[in-house]
């Protein structure tokens, strides 16, 4: 029963769980006018204290296309935090308002926070470097979208794998699932974290700095950015940002049926050529952002 | 050897390694109580060479987790009319609320004040424990 519960960090929902939001999503891509007044009269609070278009947009366009409202703000400095109002007493205040509430902040545990003293959903859009749920969901649906199942895929995940809370959630919620491998694929500086290969079983994975080694072996390829903002020194940055970049000549060397994923917003480490290759999925993967996002708040406040 | 009088009703924390004293006698603020509160540094052991000991006569409840964080092998002893009541060993809490602090700069609790967090026990051997908000392992 997912009905009142919050959605903190995407482990928190077990796989059945997550099976249900993702059968509603399936649903709603196919007939996205049943669903199109299920939120009526329903209000959705986005409370975004640190900018970050894309989420935000990806949250109000799901609320407005079930037929909700949304309110809110992206610029704390217009709000009550300006004031110096603790997030305790913003969320008691806030949840008498609306029927679920969407926050994402640039401190580390933020949702968690408000999610205690919420009267109502809470959903974390991302909390610094910590956890962003939703971007999992939204990989998630999208691996079952293109490759019909969450099960038995190679997965290589390439880039800024030491930062990356997007790659750190996506391999915990997918090493949930029966036969995964994962390759991770990064320069020495910007390995995976020690925490995240702890999880994993020794024999399910492997680390290398070659790209071009290891693209014939994955099912799935997931790029990632090398965040400017994760680093203290700009030298170190513009060192690493361009070690990887997927080309047209190293797609020759995947598979037939492999799919390119990215978070988006992506700088330069994917060429833009590689956008009209069959197997790049990128910009459909932020479709299914919106679509997992909306199956989410009809799960969260048991309209289904 | 220094003689120090028999307990009549309180709390004997025996077999603190040597050099942990001060620090449980500070952690569990010993020094604002009014009742009699002997530390013994250095003791002569059989068992452990040297040990610290203190012995605290008083009827309050003092919340003895911060013990198991600091020493998990330490031994309590409840005295009632100069008798030992009990003997109790001690172990590492799986959760403590309020006596850690997250070493993570970026964590909510830096900004917000926050009493009750809690800290969740990940890894025995290591005495770590991982932030109820951000995750970050800290240890005592």
């Amino acid at each position: 029963m997912l009905k009142g519960r919050h959605l903190i960090e995407p482990s928190e929902f077990r796989i059945d769980e997550l099976e249900e939001i993702f059968g509603l999503a399936d649903s709603i891509i196919q007939k996205p006018e049943n669903y199109s007044e299920i939120c009526k009269n329903k209000l959705l609070a986005s409370l975004f204290y640190e900018p970050s278009t894309r989420t935000k947009f990806s949250f109000d366009a799901a609320m407005l296309r079930l037929g909700g409202q949304v309110i809110g703000f992206s610029d704390p400095n217009t709000s009550s935090v300006a004031k110096g109002e603790t997030l305790k007493d913003t969320i008691i205040t806030i949840s008498n308002y609306v029927d679920i509430v969407v926050v994402r902040h640039p401190q580390e545990g933020t949702a968690k926070l408000m999610s205690k003293y919420a009267l109502v959903p809470v959903i974390n859009a991302g909390d610094g470097g910590h956890q962003h749920p939703t971007q999992t969901l939204t990989d998630l649906l999208t691996i079952r979208h293109y490759k019909k199942s969450l099960k038995n895929h190679c997965i290589a995940v390439c880039g800024d794998l030491k930062f990356g809370r997007t790659i750190h959630s996506l391999v915990k919620a997918m090493h949930r699932y029966e036969g995964t491998k994962f390759i991770f694929i990064s320069p020495e500086e910007l390995r995976i974290p020690r925490y995240i290969k702890d999880l994993l079983d020794p024999d399910s994975y492997r680390e290398t700095t070659s790209l071009d080694e290891a693209i014939g072996e994955a099912d799935i390829l997931y790029m990632s950015r090398v965040q400017r903002e994760r680093f203290v020194s700009e030298y170190e940055y513009l060192r690493l940002k361009d070690y990887f970049i997927l080309t047209p000549e190293k797609m020759l060397m995947a598979k037939e049926d492999m799919i390119v994923m990215h978070p988006l917003p992506r700088v330069n480490e994917i060429a833009e050529e590689v956008d009209d290759d069959k197997r790049a999925v990128y910009f459909h993967q932020a479709k299914f952002g919106m679509y997992v996002r909306m199956a989410l708040i009809i799960k969260l406040l048991g309209l289904e | 050897m220094i003689n120090v009088s028999r307990l009549k009703k309180g709390i004997v924390i025996d077999h603190i390694e040597a050099g942990h004293g001060y620090k449980i006698f500070s952690q569990l603020g010993l020094d604002e109580l009014e009742d009699v509160v002997v530390l013994m540094r250095n003791v002569p052991s059989r068992k452990m060479g040297k040990k610290d000991l203190i012995k605290i006569e008083t009827d309050i409840n003092l919340d003895l987790t911060v013990l198991g964080l600091i020493d998990p092998n330490v031994t309590v002893n409840f005295v009632e009319d100069g008798v030992l009541l009990r003997k109790e060993k001690l172990q590492l809490p799986e959760v403590v609320e309020g006596i850690l602090e997250c070493k993570n700069p970026r964590c909510i609790s830096k900004y917000q004040k926050i009493d009750d967090i809690k800290f969740y026990l990940i890894d025995r051997k290591t005495k770590e424990y991982r932030c109820e908000y951000c995750d970050t392992t800290t240890s005592f």
